[in-house]
């Protein structure tokens, strides 16, 4: 039974981390006013930047950090378009995928199948003579590795963010009202900047966690959908990052009844289990979009709109 | 010296023509910058991608045969892109084309005739369509996301075409490999006379293009679309209903999806497995803003976008280079129309010096 349970709360935390970290990042950029859908791309990009450094280097760790920079390098290629070449966000952003999708596959070619490097738990092992409940305890919540705490971490470190400090409420002013902003003498294009910049690193690092942690390895296409989930989790959570965190969570859920159900033994066809978290996610777009006043009172006012200073 | 954008007091005339042109030229000089960062003789790849295709008579009706369905698709996603509604699942309606146009020859395998041909494309058409009616109902009645729903079908239909080479549909001749019968020949698509392999696709392909040119010019429901898109107080207050267009524009563009899907299937392969497309509703998002969002552009659009699908296989087989190199192409074709776009409405101009309050 404790095996049982400790193998749950494993799997669901294992699935939930990189929506969790893509969605973090997502949620600031959108915040600030900006659509970026190259979510998928950037998380692809920093998979393949993060195995093939630690392959290079033999250090997960510094897989981790060549995967925020792998990151935050394809979101600038969108940033300057939208933000200096006001293009439109929406076709940008399908840009970046596409882009990302190909440079990923292209510098993954020499990597498939290649055994990955674990990026290890961030504690050690509890000795074998601990009592089996301490033990249990110790796996699932203390043996996690650096991204895991880090997207957790992430959640009250932004919510203090935009609700408590200076830098928050610019962020916001310029998401909500971009022209108010530009008036009163703060820079919309440097603030944006820095939350693409931001987005960009989350999103490398949910891609790290896939090549590093899930699965640890790089196939094409690894990330099979996961940043367009993480961009349907921000609107879930109608940009509030505790509800992104209880629905990344959720989703994390979805894939444990997809693999158990396929464990206990029930006759679905595979596809039709892989295909859950796809429909799980229209669903849950359905129900929340349904509550059009929830939405309207969150959505960020300038989403989606460019910004041209008017001088 | 910094520069800053102005808008434009009317949209550039020249640009307006010359930007895609440009934006060609810019995507050729950055790949081959591309090329020679990742070590391969720049010289040599640009020409094995961008021209050797265009110096084989197969290479040439290769072209025409993979600019079908991307201008089919690109064609209707100007419509939808046009009201400024975000249809990015194509490729899913490419495959729920493939899937229902099939219904005739793999659900009623060995049923011959001169109907059985006309009844696919229209199954095609439907089936892309209905696809395509989830995201925009969805859209209408309960206001989600078209974007990330149209997104997720392409996932779900992936995953269904999978099951159905492997299960209802597999060829039992086919030792577990996964792959439907073969099409008998009342359900192939016919090669035009005097050509090796070019079907009749692409004529269907042209005349589509051609009417939605004419739809959105010169017929009034055209115009709403337009409308819709470019001022939609303007629509709304002159009684042009935002959810009937919605669901006009998804039923376009998913319909030419889907019927691009089955004319795909019928014309090339003539069976069904469990990859049928290399990404095409994607690169016809690509074709729909190269084309300038006009349906004739998407035809000169299609060509240029199939042109890198076969100078990318090319590359594979000459210069090794990966697969992905093509969409790494097209990927930055696509940064530089958006760029190049950006001038039609701006032009850049030498920032003033600093004065007063307006500068942070």
């Amino acid at each position: 039974m404790m095996d049982l349970a400790q193998a749950f709360i494993l799997t669901v935390i294992t699935a939930a981390t990189p929506l969790l970290l893509a969605a973090m990042g997502e949620l600031v950029v959108e915040r600030s006013g900006v659509l970026n859908l190259g979510v998928e791309g950037m998380m692809l990009t920093g998979a393949v930047a993060a195995f093939a450094a630690t392959q290079i280097t033999g250090s997960p760790y510094i897989g981790v950090l060549a995967g925020a920079a792998a990151g935050v390098a394809l979101s600038m290629v969108f940033g300057i378009l939208v933000l200096l070449f006001v293009t439109n966000q929406v076709a940008t952003g399908l840009a970046l995928t596409l882009f990302g999708l190909g440079l990923s596959g292209l510098l993954g070619a020499g990597y498939v199948g290649v055994p990955g490097i674990k990026l290890a738990p961030l504690l050690p092992a509890l000795p074998e003579s601990s009592p089996e409940f301490l033990s249990a305890f110790w796996t699932v919540f203390m043996q996690q590795d650096i991204l895991v705490y880090l997207s957790i971490a992430s959640v009250p470190l932004i919510i203090y963010l935009l609700r408590r400090t200076r830098a928050g409420l610019v962020l916001r002013a310029v998401g909500d009202n971009h022209t108010s902003a530009h008036a009163l003498g703060y820079s919309v294009i440097w603030v944006r900047f820095l939350a693409v910049a931001f987005g960009g690193a989350m999103a490398g690092l949910g891609g790290a966690y896939l090549s590093l942690v899930y699965t640890p390895q790089w196939t094409e296409g690894m990330v099979a959908g996961r940043g367009w989930i993480a961009l349907a989790l921000v609107v879930f959570a109608s940009w509030l990052p505790m509800r992104v965190a209880v629905g990344a969570y959720l989703f994390g859920a979805v894939t444990l009844l997809q693999f158990h159900l396929q464990a206990i033994g029930v006759s679905i066809p595979a596809q039709l289990l892989n295909a859950l978290p796809y429909i799980a996610t229209i669903v849950v777009l359905v129900l929340i979009s349904g509550n059009r006043r929830l939405i309207a009172i969150n959505t960020p006012a300038s989403l989606g709109k460019s910004f041209v200073p008017d001088r | 010296m910094q520069l800053e954008l102005v808008k434009r007091d009317s949209p550039n005339r020249f640009l307006t023509v010359a930007s895609p042109v440009l934006a060609v030229v810019f995507t050729l000089i950055l790949s081959g910058i591309f090329f020679a960062i990742i070590g391969v003789d720049w010289q040599r790849a640009l020409t094995v991608f961008f021209l050797e295709p265009l110096q084989a008579d197969w290479s040439r009706e290769d072209i025409l045969i993979k600019a079908t369905p991307l201008i089919l698709i690109g064609a209707g996603l100007t419509v939808c892109f046009l009201s400024n509604t975000w249809n990015i699942g194509a490729e899913g309606q490419f495959i729920a084309g493939a899937l229902a146009g099939s219904i005739i020859p793999l659900g009623f395998y060995g049923v011959e005739g001169f109907w059985v041909l006309p009844l696919m494309l229209l199954l095609g058409f439907a089936g892309g369509a209905l696809c395509a009616m989830i995201p925009a109902l969805l859209k209408v009645r309960f206001g989600a996301s078209e974007i990330l729903v149209s997104l997720m079908m392409v996932y779900i239909m992936q995953l269904l075409v999978d099951w159905m080479v492997r299960n209802p549909w597999r060829d039992p001749q086919s030792f577990g490999f996964p792959k439907s019968r073969d099409f008998v020949e009342s359900a192939e698509l016919p090669v035009i006379p005097g050509f090796f392999d070019l079907h009749w696709g692409i004529v269907i392909a042209i005349v589509a293009s051609l009417f939605l040119a004419f739809f959105l010019k010169r017929m009034m429901r055209g115009f709403d679309v337009r409308v819709s898109g470019a001022a939609p107080r303007a629509a709304r207050f002159s009684g042009v209903s935002r959810n009937g267009i919605v669901i006009l524009v998804f039923a376009i563009s998913g319909g030419l999806a889907g019927l691009a899907g089955i004319v795909d299937v019928a014309g090339g392969a003539q069976k069904l497995q469990p990859v049928i497309s290399p990404g095409y509703g994607f690169t016809a998002i690509i074709v729909a803003f190269l084309g300038r969002l006009n349906p004739v552009g998407a035809i000169f659009a299609g060509l240029i976008l199939a042109l890198t699908y076969i100078g990318g296989e090319g590359a594979q087989l000459d210069l090794g280079l990966s697969a992905q190199t093509t969409q790494v192409v097209q990927g930055i074709l696509l940064f530089s129309v958006l760029a190049f776009d950006t001038f039609i409405l701006y032009r850049l101009r030498r920032k003033p010096g600093v004065s007063g309050a307006g500068a942070a």
